[in-house]
């Protein structure tokens, strides 16, 4: 059970693709126009219920509750790119003695 | 009595809601034919340089340093021929308050909506100018909302965008995020006309007259640091504001002779709305795929008449790789100690290889750089792109196809500069406003009106309009 005031995330779907704009490609057109907003719980809930949320702005926003405190899922990436590496040791190298050479 | 909120509805009632959210009689404007009254529209509803820097200085924006990059003018000069290699200037905007040159343009949209007794300010953008009107809004006690295109239909979402979102919620604003579509507009009104909050638009004057400021910066820094007017300013462009913004300053300042050069990212090839693409390019603006539908139609924006009109000011327009820019941030914090960008170090990519063909006394300036930091800076972006299957590896960066391999230059001596016909897009520009105007008939108005708004003179525009079968009278 998620209480009644906590910070969450909600999702929705804004169109369906049925209700989509005619003038779409081709992959865009078979997929829903999805919506996340986040805000307070209005009252208690489990995830995946139908709820209504008011935001950090006041607004009152229903969808279908999917996270609880949720945080932010990025950085400098999962996957390290060596090849950034050679980009400067080769600069170096054509730089050489710097500005006075 | 509640509102159809229907697409067709809310579309419908577009003009309306903007009237409202951003308070602009554009009709005032008209003309009869193709063209309206651009001067008198920026006159009169947009404010005056001296009012811009006065509320920039109260909001601690502008005013940047302009930096010499003189080891990489030193590595230019070793690849051109001699007697060439421009000195490159960077302007280094990732010092005003949230990071970038887009504080400019949001400082005025929220000193407006402030004045005119607006209770909050939202904005439709991904990129920095969210992060911008939230820092701005934070400063005025304005509410705020950002409206992104931030998912494909996985969830996954672009790093740059995540981060944005990150930075936007932490000044405070409300954040809703999207799936990717051009339907973000019609979500974007639904709330513009749920809040009555003020629309900081790109488009809107205030959009536009907040970066006059920059160009005008730069000529009086380079009048004090050099004694003379740069002899190119070189931009990014993407929906034209930072163009014509810059070149406007420029005037202002007095500085007549300054090449404006405009700089983006080539993503040709890839669908800006389509879902699969989304996550296959690594520059979510500052490339051609803005830039080039801005230049042929800016009034594609979200108001009537759009206050950055590209084909105005740009002298040339450029267009660079994306394995290009990769390469010159990293040199920018190996050779310069800046770590910034990526994508607002577009146009130092460029310049890097325009400086190439200038003579080594004269002065090229990059007008921006940008804050880096997690899901933004280099790193994260390749390593989003190998993630997402796109081949990244050393080369020559003409070979590089987007959203199938981002290409590093194998050499610094490879980076190049691709011109694009600034004629050709004039001519469909032209076209456009022939056929979104539906006219047979062009008047003198008209005619001068597209003289000024394409940079060209009277034969050039008779030309078109004849290619085109419009009569003039």
């Amino acid at each position: 059970m998620i209480k009644k005031g906590e910070w969450v995330q909600i999702h929705d779907i804004v169109l369906k693709p049925e209700e989509r704009s005619p003038h779409l490609p081709e992959d865009t057109k078979k997929v829903p126009l999805e919506m996340w907003v986040k805000g307070f719980l209005n009252s208690d809930a489990d995830l995946g219920d139908m709820v209504e949320i008011t935001t950090i702005t006041g607004r009152k926003v229903k969808g279908t509750l999917v996270e609880v405190n949720p945080t932010f899922k990025y950085g400098f990436g999962e996957t390290f790119v060596p090849e950034v590496l050679k980009i400067g040791i080769d600069l170096r190298k054509i730089v050489g003695g710097g500005l006075n050479e | 009595m509640s509102n159809d909120m229907s697409f067709n509805a809310v579309m419908g009632r577009k003009n309306e809601i903007m009237k409202k959210a951003v308070g602009i009689d554009y009709e005032n404007y008209e003309f009869s034919g193709i063209g309206f009254d651009y001067e008198r529209m920026m006159r009169e509803t947009g404010y005056s340089l001296q009012e811009v820097q006065d509320v920039q200085r109260a909001s601690g924006v502008g005013n940047t340093p302009l930096i010499e990059l003189k080891n990489l003018t030193a590595l230019a000069r070793k690849f051109a021929p001699k007697g060439k290699g421009a000195r490159i200037f960077v302007k280094d905007e990732s010092c005003n308050p949230s990071g970038s040159f887009k504080d400019r343009r949001a400082s005025i949209s929220a000193h407006n909506a402030k004045v005119k007794g607006y209770k909050g300010i939202a904005a439709a953008t991904s990129g920095n100018y969210g992060a911008a009107v939230a820092s701005q809004a934070a400063m005025k006690n304005l509410k705020c909302i950002i409206v992104q295109e931030c998912y494909d239909s996985r969830k996954v979402g672009q790093p740059e965008i995540l981060e944005k979102d990150r930075k936007c919620e932490c000044y405070g604003a409300e954040v809703i995020q999207l799936t990717v579509g051009p339907e973000l507009f019609y979500a974007y009104l639904r709330i513009l006309e749920e809040t009555g909050y003020f629309n900081a638009s790109l488009y809107t004057p205030f959009g536009v007259v907040g970066i006059e400021t920059l160009g005008y910066e730069v000529a009086m820094q380079c009048r004090e640091m050099l004694g003379k007017d740069p002899d190119a300013v070189i931009v990014t462009h993407a929906g034209g504001g930072n163009v014509t913004g810059t070149a406007r300053g420029l005037i202002k300042a007095g500085a007549s002779d300054t090449e404006v050069i405009g700089a983006s990212v080539d993503l040709s090839g890839l669908h800006m709305a389509s879902d699969r693409d989304f996550n296959r390019k690594s520059f979510t603006t500052g490339h051609t795929g803005f830039g080039i539908p801005f230049a042929t139609w800016p009034d594609r924006s979200d108001v009537p008449r759009s206050a950055a009109r590209p084909l105005r000011y740009l002298d040339r327009y450029v267009t660079i790789k994306q394995g290009e820019v990769f390469y010159i941030t990293e040199a920018l914090a190996q050779l310069e100690g800046l770590e910034r960008g990526p994508a607002g170090n577009t146009s130092l990519t460029a310049a890097f290889a325009l400086a190439q063909e200038m003579d080594e006394d004269k002065v090229i300036v990059v007008q921006e750089t940008e804050y880096t930091g997690a899901g933004k800076h280099i790193l994260p972006q390749l390593s989003f792109a190998r993630e997402n299957g796109i081949e990244i590896k050393f080369g020559n960066p003409d070979d590089e196809v987007p959203g199938e391999s981002i290409i590093l230059p194998e050499h610094p001596s490879l980076i190049k500069a691709r011109d694009v016909d600034l004629n050709k897009l004039k001519n469909s520009y032209i076209k456009n406003c022939v056929k979104n105007n539906d006219v047979e008939i062009a008047t003198d108005d008209d005619v001068k009106f597209l003289m000024e708004d394409t940079k060209s003179d009277k034969q050039f525009v008779l030309n078109s309009l004849n290619n085109l079968n419009v009569r003039v009278y």
